[in-house]
């Protein structure tokens, strides 16, 4: 018995939110008392993967396929079924990332295996196994029992933060049993937003909202985002008007974010957007309208004017940074 | 072309959430119910997009009791040309996609749209499951969607930016926003929807994989500790040493 891992991986480093997932797959590989295999695919160096132990893995299979470097999901979900077959693996464990959404359901169905889609707290094996999710764009929380022998989770991003430790996993190269008609989905080009944070990976977000008055103010947006490392967001009005591009969008119809720190700049927090960021650990209102829904839901708040504010908090933070 | 578009039923993005039975259901006192946005804005409307375009005949289908039906007309007056429900209640992923499967198996589609995900279940696991249960290919969190032919060109997320893919159809995809802008019902649709056939067809043998022991709400928030708005430095100090978010 094993666990598995899928750790993908972006341009030869494992994501993030794969680390994520190495780090719970382990943990919940220890609560079984089985080891965790993490299995990789596409080019990527033996270095990035040895350290995989770093966070539990034992061992790490590598398909070393660069039509994998973005990984065909169909080609996928067939060589973990078969890592899965090989190390018999109970569990099998994904990041809740855009890959991992592409891939554990195919799997799910595959090996008829009971699925948990965004999981926020480790299994409970006291009686059987049962994670905790988020649910009703989290609103609310579900305790989900997955009643089948093999056990799909996958691990919501920014919702256990990583931990490394001591440890070098064993780097296997697994030759899965692929062939061109596996491959269905040809990728034509991928493009990257460079030098930017992810956003739905990124610790920390700055967003703002239609309060900003336009596009051309995003300015003291981008500066403050830029000092903290942060990612950029926006609200849907923003999106919708064009003045921020749709992949900025959180909110109950864009992106759900969990990151440490959510800094909302003139966004007076309509209870679609607060489903979007109500995962956040700390909530920063900027807003003028000491009405904003907002605030309710926020840790910290300043009733002022963003472009007095904002620019301001940006120098009080580089005081801090440069120390 | 022949499209069908999975169409969840969903409490409005407002609605009180509570629950009743122990925690154990989800109390629907008082709550509207819609068309799972990611359903309806993306997937649905661009399916209607291409069949304006390009000529198409867009099915839907439900898995849920005659208490869908509302939605499911709606979805109809939008401009979908007929549909089927699943007449069966179950919030087990592979459960639902094991019907639509059914139903897909003997209409043989080229197309099957579902959204991103719902957004009261959050799984975002049926469009992936039924692609499985179909061997069709499956994009997922697609944001454009374009068919010459047989092939269909798509965007899709990706973490850090976007990747463009090609497809020979049939196949099946989840869609996000950016595919479509939301459309609302005319009342010529209206009307058009209520002689439009709508098939309840009985659930096939299929096992649930999941069930829910129980639902929690979140603990309330401390509340909110405010700094006037010429003490800025106070909120760079607090988030520094108390949140210790940077």
């Amino acid at each position: 018995m094993s666990v598995i891992i899928f750790a993908d991986q972006f341009q030869g480093k494992v994501k993030k939110s794969a680390l994520e997932a190495v780090q719970y797959g382990s943990k919940v590989a220890q609560q079984l008392g089985v080891p965790a295999i993490a299995i990789a695919v596409g080019e990527i160096d033996a270095a990035e993967l040895s350290a995989l132990g770093q966070y539990g893995a034992s061992k790490v299979l590598h398909v070393a396929d660069a039509r994998l470097n973005e990984p065909e999901a169909g080609a996928a979900t067939k060589l973990i079924a078969e890592a899965v077959a090989k190390e018999n693996a109970s569990v099998i464990v994904f990041s809740h990332n855009f890959a991992g959404r592409s891939i554990a359901p195919q799997l799910s169905a595959k090996l008829k295996a009971g699925f948990v889609a965004g999981a926020i707290g480790l299994p409970d094996t006291a009686a059987g196994f049962v994670v905790k999710k988020n649910v009703f764009s989290g609103k609310a929380f579900a305790n989900v029992s997955i009643g089948t022998d093999k056990k799909i989770v996958s691990v919501m991003p920014n919702s256990f933060s990583l931990a490394p430790g001591e440890g070098s996993a064993a780097v296997e190269a697994f030759a899965a049993g692929l062939t061109d008609a596996d491959f269905r989905i040809k990728s034509l080009k991928v493009e990257t937003v460079s030098g930017e944070v992810p956003l739905t990976e990124a610790e920390i977000v700055v967003s703002g909202g239609r309060g900003l008055k336009g596009p051309e103010h995003w300015g003291i947006v981008e500066d403050l985002a830029h000092t903290l490392g942060a990612a950029t967001a926006c609200s849907r009005p923003v999106a919708d008007s064009g003045w921020r591009p749709h992949h900025e969008h959180v909110g109950q119809t864009g992106f759900t974010v969990r990151p440490n720190l959510y800094i909302a700049i003139g966004i007076s927090g309509a209870i679609q957007h607060l489903a979007g960021v109500n995962g956040s650990k700390t909530i920063v209102v900027i807003n003028k309208d000491p009405e904003a829904p907002f605030f309710k839901a926020a840790d910290y708040g300043i009733v002022g004017d963003a472009f007095d504010v904002v620019p301001k908090l940006t120098e009080a933070v580089k005081k801090y940074k440069g120390n | 072309m022949k499209i069908l578009v999975c169409i969840s039923k969903t409490p409005d993005t407002t609605a009180k959430i509570a629950f009743t039975d122990n925690n154990t259901k989800f109390s629907e006192a008082g709550v509207q119910f819609i068309i799972n946005p990611y359903d309806e804005w993306y997937a649905l409307v661009r399916a209607l997009e291409l069949k304006e375009t390009q000529g198409a005949t867009v099915h839907l289908i439900t898995v849920g009791g005659a208490d869908t039906e509302a939605v499911i007309r709606k979805a109809l007056a939008l401009g979908g040309d007929e549909a089927f429900r699943v007449n069966a209640d179950s919030h087990d992923s592979f459960y639902i996609a094991s019907q639509i499967a059914a139903v897909a198996k003997q209409e043989q589609y080229d197309l099957i749209f579902t959204g991103k995900e719902t957004i009261d279940y959050n799984g975002s696991s049926v469009g992936g499951m039924v692609a499985e249960l179909l061997g069709l290919p499956f994009v997922s969190i697609a944001s454009k969607l374009d068919v010459n032919g047989t092939t269909a060109t798509l965007v899709r997320e990706i973490e850090g930016g976007e990747e463009t893919v090609e497809v020979s159809l049939p196949l099946a995809l989840s869609a996000q926003k950016g595919m479509a802008e939301a459309r609302i019902p005319n009342m010529r649709g209206i009307m058009a929807a209520r002689t439009k056939p709508l098939k309840v067809v009985e659930p096939v043998a299929a096992e649930h994989l999941t069930s829910v022991v129980s639902f929690e709400l979140p603990p309330a928030k401390a509340g909110v500790k405010m700094i006037a708005a010429d003490q800025v430095e106070e909120l760079a100090r607090l988030l520094h040493e108390e949140a210790k978010v940077f």
